[in-house]
């Protein structure tokens, strides 16, 4: 195979925004992702950045969610307020991505820390924008590196709800997880295994679970990235910053 | 009436022990240079207000002057971890650190709470999250008006803001452009004001352009000159975030011996802001340089 773990994430990730239109990104593979999408299966997608960037249209690699590049050229640039409030709140995020160190089942992510809050074997950064993306986003886009440490049966801490029973939230909650194995969707709140990755097998998945992984009657394998994709991609990140 | 003083003498009449101060600013505009000044004075028992404790706060904390922080995201961005703060979260060393947390707009939300004189803020966020039962400050609220539920969370009124802007007139009116961050909603639920600029312009050119006026003179109290004050942080269209630095940091703060060295030779060892800027260098500083990238002027009009 001539592609990385990383790059097939991005690539599968990037596919799946066809059709989306406003985009709120992370930085590092999500902001890869989304950039790839705007060069392949969706140029009109509209980048919104957590500092405030809004239809951001970087000259360069950004390296953090506030870099000075999102603001030159973009449509807008709002207050944090205006972005949490009218943007996401107010509904207008179609697809947005989210990280994580632990997550679940139901697509519930945690960010905060391993082991007991008051007493943490490693505190984690927390929530930041997570928590709000996770109940207003349409969507909610999750790329990890998929391992028996960060699928878990259990959380630690719930930063980020999933697709919990008794959910009443606005936004669509997890859509999509991808790994360095495949592509998981959610069937009744149940992630679900859809497709496979080349090379990847339904053993290795569930030996990097925490749970018994649920797997799509109809699962195919994720077609491998094309030439051109791999061009674009390894394009944007030349130094391999993200990719690796 | 010019406010115009030094970083000095702000901080040593503005801020005093267990004083809370937010220090804003969303990767853009983080004021370095008053966070040191605070350290260099020996400030003790301070609660640091921010949504993103970052390489300052770490700072601020390793140097002993932060007992407590109101947060909503903790870390060295792009990066990893802030190891003193973790160090003291995690391992209470040298001693334990007390934490408030939230998420993003929920930081935000309370600012504004306080802003605007509102007893709580209310938001959709927090269902479902362990961060209620983490902080029981975040309170779920039934709608006055039918069946819908919200989160509330309580006004934040730190003792003092210190906001870095590009431009500033002596009187305090401060202009800012770029990423805004929650500078305004902060400095606005302040009991006190420390504008911190690249510049000081006349008032003519404040008046000029009052559309990108953030904060209004009537709200400041002090205004300081520290051009390069945000380093590593940026200022848009002044210099660019030096990342080398933040890569850095995370070695440096790892190693307490190290960290103490650091703050010997680049925040003890000099006695203000002009002579870190001046030790960085100018080659450093050219790096940093941004091309340009003007907007065109806009038509206010004329009216007599």
């Amino acid at each position: 195979m001539n592609w990385t773990a990383n790059e097939i994430m991005v690539v599968a990730a990037a596919r799946r925004l066809a059709g989306e239109r406003v985009c709120f990104v992370g930085i590092g593979l999500p902001n890869l992702a989304c950039s790839l999408a705007q060069r392949t299966v969706e140029p009109s997608l509209e980048l919104v950045y957590e500092s405030g960037a809004v239809g951001a249209r970087p000259q360069r690699l950004p390296i953090s969610i506030g870099d000075p590049c999102l603001v030159s050229g973009a449509r807008s640039v709002t207050s944090q307020f205006d972005l949490f409030a009218f943007y996401l709140q107010g509904g207008r995020v179609d697809v947005a991505f989210l990280g994580a160190a632990q997550i679940d089942r139901r697509g519930s992510i945690n960010t905060t820390t391993i082991g007991p809050y008051e007493r943490p074997k490693v505190r984690l950064p927390g929530s930041g924008g997570a928590c709000e993306i996770a109940l207003n986003a349409a969507k909610v886009f999750v790329i990890v590196p998929q391992s028996p440490r960060s699928f878990v049966s259990r959380l630690d801490f719930v930063t980020s709800p999933g697709h919990v029973p008794g959910r009443r939230a606005r936004g669509g909650g997890p859509d999509t997880v991808v790994t360095q194995l495949g592509v998981y969707r959610f069937v009744e709140g149940e992630m679900t295994l859809v497709s496979l990755h080349p090379g990847a097998t339904l053993e290795q998945v569930q030996a990097a679970s925490g749970w018994e992984v649920a797997v799509a009657s109809d699962l195919v394998e994720t077609p491998p990235p094309t030439a051109a994709e791999l061009a674009d991609l390894r394009a944007l990140d030349p130094q391999r910053v993200y990719l690796g | 009436m010019s406010k115009v003083t030094t970083m000095s003498e702000a901080i040593g009449r503005l801020v005093a022990d267990g004083a809370s101060v937010a220090i804003e600013g969303f990767t853009h505009l983080i004021c370095h240079a008053a966070g040191h000044e605070i350290i260099r004075q020996g400030r003790r028992d301070l609660t640091l207000c921010r949504l993103t404790p970052d390489i300052v706060a770490d700072q601020m904390v390793a140097a002993g002057t932060v007992s407590r922080l109101v947060f909503s995201w903790l870390g060295n961005p792009g990066v990893g971890s802030l190891h003193a703060i973790r160090r003291r979260i995690e391992q209470a060393d040298p001693a334990p650190l007390e934490i408030e947390e939230y998420s993003h707009f929920g930081m935000v939300g309370r600012y504004t709470a306080g802003a605007a004189g509102l007893p709580f803020f209310p938001l959709r966020s927090y269902e479902h999250s362990d961060l209620p039962r983490a902080n029981p400050r975040i309170v779920p609220l039934p709608s006055p008006y039918g069946d819908d539920s919200v989160y509330a969370v309580p006004p934040l009124n730190p003792d003092v803001a210190i906001v870095h802007v590009q431009r500033a007139s002596a009187e305090g009116d401060a202009q800012a452009w770029g990423l805004l961050g929650c500078q305004k909603e902060a400095a606005f639920a302040a009991r006190r004001v420390i504008v911190v600029c690249e510049e000081v312009v006349p008032e003519s050119v404040i008046r000029a352009d009052p559309n990108r006026t953030l904060i209004p003179n009537m709200i400041v109290d002090a205004v300081v000159q520290a051009p390069g004050g945000c380093h590593p942080s940026f200022v848009q269209g002044y210099y660019d975030r030096d990342n080398p630095f933040y890569l850095d940091w995370d070695g440096i703060s790892r190693d307490p011996a190290a960290l103490e060295a650091w703050l010997q030779e680049w925040v003890y060892g000099l006695a203000d802001h002009a002579e870190y800027r001046a030790r960085l260098g100018a080659e450093r500083w050219a790096a940093l340089a941004p091309g340009e990238a003007w907007a065109p002027p806009v038509n206010y009009g004329s009216y007599r």
